[in-house]
């Protein structure tokens, strides 16, 4: 027993690693409104000014500094500040503030190219140990792939893959940190390794002894790491100032590890609010003081920054970091987890303004306290800055300690980790089953060579038992080509740190994930409905269509095309579940494309459902725009069809809505955007992105960015500042369904 | 029952209280000068449309409308063109245990709209204009029918949004407003007043459907405009919101 526990409820939490029993055994439901919220401090105010005026300087120049020599590492850097006398919590990924740094172990390559887009060269010695000494996870992943395995690369039928640089989307349990120390963590990990001195020595437990050995070294090192800011984090965390810093550090650690493509924080407010209860109830601190620490962490989380290539930037714009935090949801017990600190958090968007980091993410349920439910539809109305989640969709797969990876996939904090898949494109997949696997760009054949169809007007059946012969193809490719890069990941760019604040025996997911979904849907829906003509080129490819009548468009809550979306997610999951996956992992599957839809949309050909080549796909699970006829509610009934079963990966929704479409008064946006949220997910969906945006307004920032720094939108499971999107994004943005009833 | 309408909403937040599902019908016997919805006025564009299937198609939403306390809105067009169509649409309403709301200019006979009533739990009424004469220029109807209707409207209990479109040049006279907020305040069941302000989202419709329209020069007011014209209801303690 820790005197920093002190007044602590103990538990099985005491005796082992389980931050759950602690906050399950301590927590305080606030039902109270948000009126004990206080502004921001002097110092908060003089601080994030600093930042904005960095992040002006580095909106300007594409970065503000980067490393070109010390690959990171947890102790490779000396400790950075943005003002150490200000400063209540303190920590930078590298020396200065919004430096980027260099972590070749993904890929020497990707480092030395992003280095040289922005005008910085690679120090030579760090070229020659990554390629002459040390191999690299990208070089790994080359050495294995196949034939197919690249030509799906090159054909960008899957992209996005993370053969390059870091997986991400794994969540440290970073609150163990705050709650036991390093020391105690570091002694359960050895416990754990003597505990794996079995027989017979197989593959996987020499692999699983070497990891732990990277994990505690790991430990150590997050340590000296805080040492350099003059912490020690050996014991536990004694107060709320304390809890906050030592978590940041072990996330601090992580993001100085690895330039994972999304690099989650997980679900801290109910945890770390057991420390500010007990502080403000013992004197020791002031609610002016907690709203600090929590401004001067939040703002933290906004500093994060990754060195990345052009490609990447146009793939996902607006540098994500996909620093996601879980707030609000019920417990098991039925007890909600709303506290004050969920209130603190969110409030950060009025104190510093409205930003994409962290990715602040509602656990909804319609059980929620009213007041809370009210006060997020308020700051979604307010600062467009967060998303909703369906905690009672959710808890059953996942219990009440869950968080959520990256834009939206669900996750037990500290039990279970994901292998990152990116995207395969469907609507690409359905031309190739046209055109008996040619390219319908470029003609080159890059599936197999199976027969194309020949007939003048598709018919359904024949194109669906084409494109499930396809869809199989694919999804064999699919999951080796992930198999392949999670083996070399593994190997070569380990996240011994984020694992080493997993339990030892985790739970793993394999997650592929969809694009073009609503196109191939609407597609399907034209060859069944309407009657669809096929124009061929003088080689027999397939290169367009003209639509004969009107077929029934997905998003508009008709059963008609919605069951074929509901099949295409069933049939291609489990395509998907046939295969081997790594290390024993559970598939799964998203909707989900982030900003990529635009890039996935140049890269396809003209589709059956009368979008034209180059066009966007929609985004994540959204309709088509323009094609949801019946209003929000319609579109958002649709998509909540979809099976989350299929899909655990997650289903990506957005949902853009001018103001005064949302009601008159401000008290009336409250309820129908809190009302519309209940009813949305009482029907099961999984996700749900609000803006409530003027369309004059983006138009006005793609003029005039400089007026506009802090305009903040969701896009499919993420936000992003509008200004940083590349300007087809924005158009495609401003075109997409800003449902505007008049 | 099969009638004519010419589409659906599902997330009405601006056509009575909470979230509401919207069924805009086609017909209209006024010919607004700033309609901006003129693609409702021929009773037979549009599409068919059967109360029994649209029934099926609102209690979809419901739990959108018990989470915000909304419920379904007829609007148009003029639903009281299509009285039988959207009465029996409306007993299923309420069947349904739905709040359902009419929005109308309340130019129609007393008698033709009492069927309809009886399944009405409020109503959005447009009253265009004051001043008969302007009424008249403005909608091509007399003015006479609408307050007769208000009128008929308290005596029957069933409450009233009042729906003031604000229009330079058109409605903006002071005097007529304020003749209409003493007007008002001889009604014990307005609820609320909205003063919504002229837009011109409509005028692409003018142009599709080949009528000319009158408004092009046409600013759309300012805030502090309207907010003149809101100051005048609120002088008489009327419920304005806008």
């Amino acid at each position: 027993m820790f005197e920093q526990w002190n007044g602590f409820k103990t538990g099985i939490w005491s005796k082992e690693i389980n931050t759950r029993d602690f906050i399950q055994n301590n927590y305080t439901p606030y039902d109270g409104d948000d009126s004990f919220l206080v502004g921001p401090t002097e110092a908060t105010t003089t601080l994030w000014s600093k930042v904005r005026e960095l992040m002006d300087e580095e909106l300007k120049k594409g970065i503000l500094d980067a490393e070109t020599k010390v690959p990171s590492t947890l102790t490779s850097h000396a400790a950075g500040y943005l003002d150490k006398e200000l400063e209540t919590i303190v920590g930078l990924q590298s020396d200065k503030p919004l430096k980027r740094n260099i972590m070749p172990n993904g890929g020497i390559r990707t480092v030395e190219l992003a280095l040289k887009s922005y005008g910085y060269e690679l120090d030579p010695q760090t070229k020659e140990i990554f390629t002459k000494y040390h191999k690299t996870h990208n070089t790994a992943v080359f050495q294995a792939y196949t034939k197919d395995m690249r030509a799906c690369r090159h054909s960008h039928i899957i992209t996005g893959l993370p053969d390059a640089y870091g997986r991400g989307r794994i969540v440290g349990d970073y609150r163990r940190v705050a709650l036991y120390g390093v020391d105690f963590l570091i002694e359960e990990k050895l416990a754990d390794k003597d505990q794996l001195d079995v027989s017979p020595m197989t593959e996987d437990v020499v692999r699983r002894r070497e990891e732990i050995a990277e994990q505690i070294i790991a430990l150590q090192d997050l340590k000296k790491m805080a040492e350099k800011y003059g912490f020690d984090i050996s014991k536990p965390a004694s107060d709320i100032k304390e809890a906050i810093q030592w978590l940041y550090f072990g996330y601090l650690g992580a993001v100085k590890q690895q330039d994972g493509a999304a690099m989650s924080i997980g679900r801290n407010t109910t945890f770390l609010d057991i420390y500010a209860e007990r502080d403000l109830k013992a004197g020791k601190y002031t609610e002016e003081q907690i709203q600090e620490f929590i401004d001067h962490f939040v703002m933290k989380l906004r500093m994060v920054r990754f060195l990345r290539i052009p490609e990447y930037n146009e793939l996902f714009s607006g540098d994500p970091a996909w620093v996601s935090e879980a707030i609000g949801g019920l417990g098991i017990d039925g007890r909600h987890m709303v506290t004050k600190t969920a209130y603190r958090v969110l409030h950060t968007l009025i104190n510093l303004g409205p930003s994409p980091e962290p990715n602040l993410t509602i656990l909804w349920s319609p059980r929620l306290p009213e007041t809370f439910k009210k006060y997020c539809a308020d700051i979604s109305i307010k600062t467009s800055s967060i998303q909703y989640e369906n905690d009672d969709l959710m808890r059953l797969h996942y219990g009440d300690d869950y968080t959520v990876a990256c834009c939206v996939s669900a996750m037990k904090v500290g039990k279970e980790m994901q292998f990152f898949g990116a995207r395969a494109n469907l609507a690409k997949t359905l031309l190739y089953a046209i055109n008996g696997g040619r390219d319908e760009m470029t003609g080159e054949q890059v599936a197999p060579e199976y027969q194309p169809i020949t007939a003048e007007y598709l018919d359904f059946d024949e194109v669906m038992a084409k494109f499930n012969v396809m869809m199989d193809w694919l999804a064999k490719v699919y999951v080796d080509t992930l198999n392949v890069i999670h083996f070399m990941h593994d190997k070569y760019h380990y996240e011994s740190l984020e694992m080493a604040l997993h339990d030892t025996d985790v739970e793993r997911t394999f997650a592929t994930g969809i694009a073009g979904f609503s196109v191939v849907v609407d597609s399907l829906s034209a060859i069944k409905y309407a009657k669809v003509k096929v124009v061929r080129d003088e080689t027999g490819l397939a290169t367009d269509y003209e639509i004969e009548g009107e077929y029934p468009a997905y998003g508009n809550n008709d059963d008609r095309v919605d069951q074929i979306a509901v099949e295409l997610v069933q049939n291609f999951m489990n395509k998907i579940r046939k295969h081997h996956t790594y290390r024993n992992s559970i598939p799964t599957t998203s909707i989900l494309t982030i900003t990529s839809n635009v890039v996935y949309g140049k890269k396809t050909g003209n589709t059956p459902d009368g979008r034209k080549a180059g066009q966007p796909l929609a985004p994540g699970a959204n309709p088509m725009h323009g094609r949801d006829v019946n209003g929000a509610l319609a579109s958002l009934s649709s998509v909540a069809k979809l099976p989350y079963r299929d899909s655990l990966d997650g289903i990506s929704n957005t949902f853009s809505i001018i103001p005064s479409a949302l009601g008159k008064t401000e008290e009336e946006q409250i309820n129908n955007l809190t009302g519309l949220l209940d009813g949305y997910f009482v029907q099961a969906p999984h996700h749900v992105n609000v803006n409530v945006l003027q369309r004059e307004t983006l138009l006005d920032a793609m003029d005039h960015p400089e007026k506009y720094p802090q305009l903040t939108i969701r896009v499919s499971g993420y936000a992003v500042r509008f200004i940083r999107l590349t300007r087809e994004q924005q158009m495609d943005v401003i075109n997409r369904t800003f449902h505007n009833h008049f | 029952m099969k009638g004519r309408i010419h589409s659906i909403e599902t997330c009405g937040a601006v056509d009575g209280p909470g979230l509401r599902y919207i069924v805009f019908t086609q017909g209209c016997p006024l010919r607004c000068k700033y309609c901006h919805n003129p693609d409702t006025w021929k009773l037979h564009d549009g599409k068919e449309a059967d109360t029994e299937e649209l029934i099926t198609d609102i209690v979809k939403y419901k739990p959108f409308m018990n989470a915000s306390n909304g419920g379904v809105t007829i609007s148009g067009g003029e639903p009281f063109m299509q009285a039988d169509f959207v009465r029996d649409l409306l007993i299923k309403c309420k069947k349904e245990g739905l709040h359902t709301a009419i929005d109308s200019s309340g130019h129609i006979a007393l008698d033709k709209a009492d069927p309809v009533l009886d399944y009405t739990d409020l109503v959005l009424l447009d009253i265009k204009c004051y001043n008969e004469d302007k009424f008249k220029n403005l909608t091509g109807v007399d003015l006479e029918p609408t307050l007769a209707f208000a009128k008929h409207l308290e005596e029957r209990n069933i409450p009233i949004w009042v729906r003031y479109v604000y229009v330079p040049n058109l409605t903006d006279d002071a005097e007529d407003i304020e003749n209409l907020a003493k007007f008002l305040t001889t009604l014990n069941n307005v609820e609320r007043i909205d003063i919504l302000p002229f837009h011109k989202m409509g005028e692409y419709k003018w142009e599709q459907l080949g009528y000319s329209y009158d408004l092009h020069d046409i600013q759309e007011p300012s805030i502090d405009a309207t907010n003149t014209a809101k100051a005048i209801f609120e002088k008489y303690n009327l419920p304005v919101v806008g």
